[in-house]
């Protein structure tokens, strides 16, 4: 087989991301990409919303079914790379196959964070991250009348939507003291889990999970404060972290997730990473941290793919943010949220709108007149709006207080301003 | 490829506009039958802004690096090979991580029957957009690029 000039390690966001760029600028030069998993590009957030029976496997497909064809890609699904011998430059396949490349993307992405916990073994004990464990999951819902979700993140949120969707009774068990806390606000995640409660969804916070208890099967867990919760199954989502290990065995920099540059090339010479194996530069928090969110992680596809075609393209840094609904009720977190009114001090300033009869509510975080971030729950139309100032570091001091009335228009940008950004759009 | 300018210094604010979006992505393609008969009605894709005296009339850019396709968690948005940005309405799921990164707020939540984004299609049967064709001010217009 003639060698690819270009191998990807990974079939999600990220590798998807790549694949489009460099076929941009490299409309024939081979591309190899390799998965573990055996199916089409997916949406992997949608594996809640399959689990919940509202979108089937066509509807979840992340590109069209034509896609590999399409790009000219050499696909090798359901394979395992066990090896990256950078020096080489090649990687090695479970079945020995070795594959040499020029450049390589490694995109393998996060998986779920599992604490140590007894009985983890027994029958009824998920984890949530893979197209698999939505099937193997939704197979086991028969057996299932009471669930408990470990994590009250936006994956266990989501995962406690779509099994109470199925008329499963789910208890939220959170280790911090209200969910969504790295994304929310007091008020915000207040909002949030009245909306669960509604719809007969229970949290329990400040308590994880000491135990899984049964004999071959799950009967229930105990909290760390001794209380009993019985339930068939358990779901662990907690998190994801970066799936490291081929890096790591390669001898390419790891701390959290791989470290990369804003090429997002890794320190080995022609291997790039993107993704949420990767540790991203966070705009706000001026650090490097796993930011695992998927247009974060498309765009970083698309830069290492951009420069892995020759063309430098940078990686300005990610934004922490979510937009996600819940029961129908959307919220949307960019940035710098959870800073109180009262801890403005340290030059913050935090501007709210509350309308919670309404159930509406808006925050701004600033600091020396630029917005570092904000929450719409309830209302999220034109949002981004205000993502883009953020971005784009503008000075917003004579109409931040129209930042959180409603309606929010681009007219609530100064005239000059506006005219810039349709110019840039048109 | 085209794009539609809006100039706020002659949009009157009449919303016809709207009007004439709305009626274009009606079924009945009729003003009256769609305005009365149509249930649910189907919604425009241009909203006019208006403050006191300024108005102007907005619908999606079609950026050529369109935050919301790199952003869209599903795939549904996507970027046609005539180059406008167009939204496939069976595999919108409505988390409106578009609405999230869309600088100038040209998309709108479609809550009707199904919840999904709803944007500008650029009038794929037009030659020139409903939405410029009747402004009666010339208040949206039609300019080439690149």
């Amino acid at each position: 087989m003639k060698m690819p000039e270009y191998v990807i390690i990974g079939n999600s966001a990220a590798a998807i991301g790549a694949i489009e760029a460099i076929r941009k600028k490299d409309k024939e030069a081979g591309i190899t990409l390799i998965s573990d998993e055996p199916y089409h590009t997916y949406s992997r957030p949608l594996i809640t919303y399959f689990l919940a029976n509202k979108v089937t496997w066509q509807q979840m497909l992340y590109r069209p079914k034509g896609f590999y064809r399409q790009n000219k890609i050499e696909t090798k699904l359901g394979q395992k790379v066990t090896k990256i011998e950078a020096k080489k430059k090649e990687v090695v396949l479970e079945n020995g196959e070795k594959i040499s490349f020029n450049k390589l993307l490694i995109a393998t992405g996060g998986k779920p964070f599992i604490p140590p916990i007894k009985g983890l073994d027994k029958k009824g004990v998920f984890t949530f991250t893979t197209f698999d464990d939505a099937k193997k999951t939704q197979k086991f819902l028969p057996e299932v009348k009471k669930a408990v979700v470990l994590g009250g993140g936006l994956i266990g949120l989501k995962l406690a939507e779509a099994l109470a969707q199925k008329w499963i009774e789910v208890t939220v068990v959170e280790l911090a003291d209200r969910v969504l806390s790295l994304i929310l606000d007091e008020a915000a995640s207040q909002l949030v889990e009245l909306v669960f409660i509604e719809n007969k969804v229970k949290f329990i916070t400040g308590q994880s999970v000491k135990e899984i208890i049964g004999n071959e099967k799950v009967k229930g867990v105990i909290l760390d404060n001794g209380d009993k919760i019985s339930c068939e199954l358990v779901i662990i989502a907690i998190g994801v972290i970066p799936r490291t290990k081929l890096a790591q065995e390669a001898g390419i920099r790891v701390d959290r997730g791989i470290i990369v540059d804003e090429f997002q090339k890794t320190n080995v010479k022609d291997i790039y990473a993107a993704g949420d194996v990767t540790e991203a530069y966070d705009l706000i928090l001026k650090t490097h941290r796993p930011i695992p969110i998927l247009p974060n992680a498309y765009l970083q596809g698309q830069v290492a793919g951009l420069n892995m075609a020759g063309k430098s393209a940078t990686y300005p840094g990610s934004l922490s943010m979510n937009s996600v609904t819940f029961f129908g009720y959307p919220v949307i977190s960019v940035g710098l949220t959870s800073l109180t009114a009262e801890s403005s001090d340290n030059g913050f300033q935090v501007l709210t709108k509350k309308k919670f009869a309404q159930r509406i509510y808006r925050k701004l975080v600033l600091k020396d007149d630029c917005v570092q971030g904000f929450i719409s729950a309830g209302n999220v139309d034109r949002s981004g709006i205000i993502t883009n100032l953020i971005k784009e570091k503008v000075k917003v001091s004579k109409f931040k207080k129209k930042l959180i009335e409603e309606p929010l228009g681009l007219i609530v940008l100064p005239k000059n301003l506006r005219e810039k950004f349709l110019k840039l759009g048109s | 490829m085209k794009r539609i300018v809006p100039k706020e210094e002659v949009c009157i604010g009449c919303r016809l506009c709207e009007i004439y979006c709305l009626v274009e992505h009606s079924k009945s393609r009729d003003i009256i039958k769609a305005f009365l008969k149509e249930i649910p009605r189907s919604l425009p894709m241009v909203t006019v802004e208006e403050k006191e005296a300024t108005s102007f009339a907005l619908q999606c850019r079609h950026c050529e690096d369109a935050p919301c396709v790199a952003a869209c968690i599903t795939g549904a948005m996507y970027k046609a090979t005539n180059g406008t940005i167009q939204n496939d309405k069976e595999r919108c799921i409505g988390c409106w991580t578009c609405i999230l990164v869309c600088p100038y707020g040209a998309i709108e939540r479609d809550e009707r029957e199904k919840k999904i984004a709803s944007k500008c299609d650029f009038c794929p049967n037009l030659e020139t957009p409903a939405c410029v064709a009747n402004c009666p001010n010339e208040a949206l217009t039609l300019i080439k690029v690149k």
